[in-house]
C-alpha cells in the first residue's frame, strides 16, 4: 500500500497552490483523506485525539441507512412484479434488480449533483470538502416516490445544497434538514408529481427486467387510502414488513429499526429525539383515536414516513436541538404535529416531512429557552457587578 | 468524614507508559530556566542582566502588571542568557547554577501566628507568589484583590497523571503548612480524590470528589463548591506542589522549588518517577529514555494540557509529569473511516473501546480527522461536569459576544477544563485555544 502513498505523495504538489491542478485541491484532499487518515498532528491544544471524526459519523450514518435502501430497492420491484401479477413466476434477483435498477439513476443523480456542488463550493471557499451530503445523498432518493422524474431531483437537489446549506455557511451551521428541504421543495414546486396514486410503483421495464404497467395504472399507499376515507388493502403485516407502495426506503419498519439500533448503539442519533417523536405520535394519536378517529393509535407508525422521519431525519443533529432538555420537547413537538397534521388536514395524507421542517425552524428557540434557564439561574447566582 | 461530591460525567483514558512508583536518580548538568509562558497572563520584565550572581530565591522577573509579584530563581548561579523571541517577547531567562548552592534566606516562620496579609507579602518576597492563579480568566493571579475563597486540587486524574499521594509521602508536615497559610488569607478548599490519606488535613474544609477526569480540575472543583459569579475573584492552586513550595518556604525558610514529576508515556522505555527542580533542563532526564530513531513528541505536562516541548525545554512552573508520545505524522493509516482500527481509542461505539475496558492504548499526537463546523450535539456536556453550556459558550467565544459569554459563564471555565472536550470533538475544534484567547480578550476589556 505503500504505493499508493507514495503515488499521492508525487502528484500531491500539483494540487498545491501554483500547481498547474490547483483548481482540483479540494478534490485531491476528499480523496486523499478519504484513503488515508490525515496525518496532520495537533499544533494546539490537547496532544491526543479520540478517534472519531465527522467521516466516520457520515459513515455510519450511511451504513445505518443501508438495510432501509436495500429493502427499498427490493419492494419497488415487488410492487411492479405484483401489480402486473406475475410475482410469482419471479426470483427473488429479478424483483430485487429491477428495483435496483429503478433506484439506482436516484442515488447517482442525488450524489452527483449534490457532491458536484459541494466539491466546487468547497474550492470556491478554499475549505474542505464536507461530508455532510454523504448523508443528505442518500437520503433524499429514499423519501421521494420511485415515480419522481430525474430532473426533478437534481433540482431539488441542487436546491437544497445551495439555499439550505451552503449559503448558511456549510455543514453544521444549516437551519434546516437539507433532505427535508429537497423534498419541501419538490412537494410545493411540483405536488403533481409528488402526490396521487400514480408516482408509488415503478411503471416500465428497465433492461428487461421488470414489467410495463398498463397507462393509467394507480396504486395508492396505505396513508392515501385512509386520507380518502377507504381502509388501507394492505395487511398490518405488510405495511411492517414494507410490502407496501411508498416512498423508497421509508416502508418498512423492520428496515428502518435495524438502522435505529445502528444509530443509537453508536450514539449518533439522539435517543431523547427518537424515544419522544414516538412518545408525541403515540399520544396525540391515542387522543385522536379516543375521540372518534378509525385509526388504531399505533397504525401512525407503520405507515408513510413516520418512522424513517423519527429515525433519520428528526435526530439530525445540526438541526435538532442541542440541548438534552431541548430534545425531548423537540421531538414530541415534531412526533405530536405530524398525528396532527395527518388526521386533522385532509389535503396532506402525510405530516411528517411537514412536522420536521416546523421542529427545525423552533429547535434554536427551543435551545433559547433552555440556555436561558442556566443563564438566569447563574445571574439569580448573585455576584457584583 | 470529609464531603463527598459525586461527578457522574468525565471520562478517564488509559495510556500505555504509567510511571511505576519508584524513583530515578538525575544528576543535573546545572542548566536551568525559567520560563514566563508557564506563568499565564504574566507579562514578565526581566529584572537580572547576563552575568549577574543569583541566590535560589532571588527574583528573575516580575509581573510587569503587578511589579510585585517576583519570579524566584529555583537555584543559585549565574544568568547565563535573556532568551528573547519575535518582538523582544522574553523566552526564558537561563541561569547556570553553581555547583554549592546558596539559598536566599527569608527567615522560618510560624504560619499560625501570622495574618493573611503577612501570609502574602512573605509569599511575594520570596517570587512563588506567582504560582498563584484565579478564576476568572485563568491567569496568575493580582496580590492586591482579596479572593472569596482558595481552591486546592490535590486530585490528579489526568492521563498518566503524576501521583500527587507518592509526591507527598514524607511532606505532609510542608503541605500543610502550605494549607495553614493559604488558609489565612481566605478560606481554602482542599479537593481530594477517593482513599486520599490527605482527607485529615486541617484547617481547610476538605472534599472529596468522586468521578471520572476532569474531577481533579481545580475550576470544576470550584464550580461544584462555590461557583465564582461575576465580580468575584477566587484564587487557584491546581497543581498541589505550589502547596509544598509555600510550606517548606514557612518551614525552611528558603525557596525551594523541587518537585516529584512522571516520566511517563508509550515511548519511556522504564516510566517513572523522578526528582526535579522547577526549570530544569530535561535533556539528561530524556537521554537514553527513549527511543531517539523514531518521531516522538515531548510533552511538557500531561497529554491533555502540556505544551509540546523538545530535549533541550525547561522543565515547567506547573509542570508534573514529562510525556513522551508517538508524534504519528508518519502513521499513514487507511481508510480510517470504515475499518475497526483496534489500536485506536474513541468515545464513540463505532469503534470497539467499549469492549475492551481499562486496555491501555498508546495513542499518538495526530488530529485524525479535518476541522468542521459544530456538527454533533451533546459531546462536549458528556466530559464536562460543570453547569455550564459548553457548546453555547464556544459559539459565544466565536462570534465575539462578551455578553452572551458572561450569560453562560465565562468566568468560570479555564481553557484546562475543555481539554476533554477537545478530545473527545468530532469536529475537532481547537477549544483550549478558543477559550484562552477569549478569556485575554475579556480580561483586556474589563482591565
Amino acid at each position: 500500500m505503500s504505493f499508493l502513498r507514495n503515488y499521492l505523495n508525487k502528484v500531491k504538489p500539483n494540487f498545491e497552490e501554483g500547481g498547474k491542478l490547483h483548481a482540483f485541491r479540494s478534490v485531491f484532499d476528499g480523496f486523499e483523506t478519504f484513503l488515508y487518515v490525515p496525518n496532520d498532528t495537533a499544533k494546539t491544544g490537547v496532544n491526543i485525539h479520540d478517534a472519531i471524526d465527522s467521516k466516520r459519523i457520515m459513515s455510519m450514518v450511511v451504513i445505518a441507512l443501508m438495510p432501509a435502501m436495500l429493502f427499498g430497492m427490493y419492494n419497488i420491484g415487488y410492487q411492479n412484479y405484483l401489480a402486473a401479477g406475475t410475482l410469482d413466476s419471479a426470483s427473488f434477483c429479478e424483483i430485487f434488480f429491477f428495483g435496483f435498477l429503478a433506484v439506482l439513476p436516484k442515488i447517482l443523480v442525488s450524489y452527483i449533483v449534490g457532491l458536484g456542488i459541494e466539491f466546487a463550493w468547497a474550492q470556491w471557499k478554499g475549505e474542505e470538502i464536507q461530508e455532510g451530503y454523504l448523508v443528505s445523498g442518500i437520503i433524499i432518493p429514499l423519501i421521494i416516490p420511485i415515480g419522481c422524474p430525474l430532473w426533478m431531483l437534481a433540482l431539488a437537489c441542487a436546491f437544497s445544497v445551495i439555499f439550505c446549506k451552503e449559503i448558511f455557511g456549510g455543514t453544521g451551521m444549516n437551519i434546516f434538514n437539507p433532505a427535508i428541504a429537497a423534498r419541501m421543495f419538490l412537494f410545493f414546486a411540483y405536488p403533481a408529481k409528488m402526490t396521487g396514486d400514480q408516482i408509488w410503483v415503478a411503471q416500465g421495464s428497465i433492461l428487461g427486467l421488470g414489467n410495463d404497467l398498463p397507462d393509467g395504472f394507480t396504486a395508492a399507499t396505505p396513508l392515501g387510502q385512509i386520507g380518502q376515507g377507504i381502509d388501507p388493502s394492505a395487511s398490518i403485516c405488510d405495511m411492517i414488513c414494507g410490502f407496501i407502495p411508498g416512498s423508497i426506503g421509508e416502508t418498512s419498519l423492520i428496515a428502518i429499526a435495524i438502522g435505529a439500533v445502528i444509530l443509537l448503539w453508536t450514539g449518533i442519533a439522539s435517543w431523547r429525539t427518537m424515544l419522544s417523536v414516538f412518545v408525541g405520535g403515540a399520544l396525540l394519536a391515542l387522543l385522536f383515536q379516543s375521540t372518534g378517529s378509525s385509526m388504531e393509535w399505533w397504525h401512525h407508525f407503520v405507515m408513510g414516513g413516520f418512522a424513517f422521519g423519527a429515525v433519520f431525519m428528526a435526530t439530525d443533529p445540526v438541526t435538532s436541538c442541542r440541548t438534552t432538555t431541548g430534545q425531548y420537547i423537540y421531538g414530541f413537538l415534531i412526533g405530536a404535529m405530524a398525528i396532527i397534521i395527518r388526521v386533522m388536514n385532509a389535503g396532506y395524507p402525510e405530516g411528517m416531512m411537514l412536522a420536521i421542517f416546523f421542529g427545525n425552524m423552533f429547535a434554536p428557540t427551543i435551545d433559547h429557552f433552555v440556555v436561558a434557564r442556566n443563564i438566569s439561574k447563574r445571574l439569580k447566582r448573585g455576584g457584583t457587578k | 468524614m470529609a464531603n463527598v461530591i459525586k461527578l457522574r460525567k468525565g471520562l478517564d483514558i488509559h495510556l500505555q507508559g504509567k510511571a511505576e512508583e519508584k524513583k530515578i536518580q538525575l544528576k543535573s548538568n546545572g542548566k536551568f530556566a525559567l520560563v514566563p509562558d508557564d506563568f499565564e497572563g504574566v507579562t514578565p520584565k526581566v529584572v537580572v542582566k547576563e552575568g549577574d550572581k543569583v541566590k535560589a530565591g532571588d527574583a528573575l522577573f516580575v509581573n510587569k502588571q503587578y511589579p510585585e509579584v517576583k519570579f524566584a530563581s529555583p537555584v543559585s548561579g549565574t544568568v547565563s542568557a535573556v532568551v528573547r523571541g519575535e518582538r523582544r517577547k522574553v523566552l526564558c531567562v537561563k541561569v547556570d547554577a553553581d555547583s554549592k548552592q546558596e539559598f536566599t534566606d527569608f527567615g522560618k516562620k510560624d504560619v499560625g501566628t501570622l495574618s493573611g496579609e503577612q501570609v502574602i507579602n512573605a509569599l511575594l518576597e520570596a517570587g512563588i507568589f506567582g504560582y498563584i492563579n484565579q478564576l476568572p480568566y485563568a491567569v496568575s493571579t493580582n496580590p492586591s484583590v482579596q479572593p472569596k475563597a482558595i481552591f486546592v486540587s490535590a486530585l490528579r486524574d489526568k492521563p498518566l497523571a503524576a501521583s500527587f499521594e507518592y509526591e507527598v509521602a514524607g511532606q505532609e508536615a510542608d503541605f500543610q503548612t502550605g494549607l495553614t497559610a493559604l488558609s489565612k488569607i481566605a478560606k481554602t478548599y482542599l479537593g481530594v480524590g477517593i482513599g486520599s490519606k490527605l482527607e485529615n488535613m486541617q484547617n481547610v474544609e476538605v472534599n472529596v470528589f468522586d468521578g471520572k477526569c476532569p474531577a481533579g480540575n481545580v475550576g470544576v472543583q470550584v464550580n461544584n463548591i462555590n461557583p465564582v459569579n461575576k465580580g468575584e475573584v477566587v484564587w487557584t492552586i491546581g497543581d498541589p506542589t505550589v502547596v509544598l513550595f509555600i510550606g517548606r518556604l514557612f518551614n525552611t525558610g528558603k525557596v525551594n522549588l523541587t518537585r516529584t514529576i512522571a516520566l511517563c508515556g508509550s515511548e519511556i522505555n522504564s516510566p517513572a518517577y523522578v526528582d526535579m527542580m522547577v526549570g530544569e533542563e530535561l535533556s539528561t532526564l530524556l537521554s537514553n529514555s527513549y527511543d531517539a530513531s523514531k518521531s516522538v513528541r515531548i510533552i511538557n505536562g500531561n497529554v491533555l494540557t502540556g505544551k509540546p516541548t523538545t530535549k533541550e525545554g525547561f522543565l515547567g512552573g506547573h509542570t508534573s509529569e514529562i510525556t513522551v508520545i508517538p508524534e504519528g505524522n508518519d502513521a499513514d493509516e487507511m481508510l480510517g473511516w470504515i475499518l475497526p482500527r483496534f489500536k485506536q481509542f474513541s468515545v464513540n461505539r463505532s469503534y470497539f473501546s467499549w469492549l475492551c475496558g481499562k486496555k491501555e492504548y498508546a495513542l499518538d499526537a495526530r488530529i485524525k480527522g479535518g476541522e468542521r463546523h459544530m456538527i454533533m450535539s451533546g459531546e462536549y456536556d458528556k466530559v464536562l461536569p460543570m453547569d455550564i453550556y459548553g457548546e453555547y459558550l464556544i459559539k459565544a467565544i466565536i462570534a465575539g459576544d462578551i455578553d452572551r459569554q458572561e450569560a453562560l459563564g465565562i468566568y468560570e471555565v479555564s481553557p484546562e477544563d475543555f481539554a476533554l472536550a477537545e478530545f473527545v470533538d468530532s469536529s475537532k475544534l481547537e477549544l483550549q485555544r478558543i477559550v484562552r484567547e477569549g478569556l485575554n480578550i475579556l480580561r483586556k476589556e474589563n482591565a
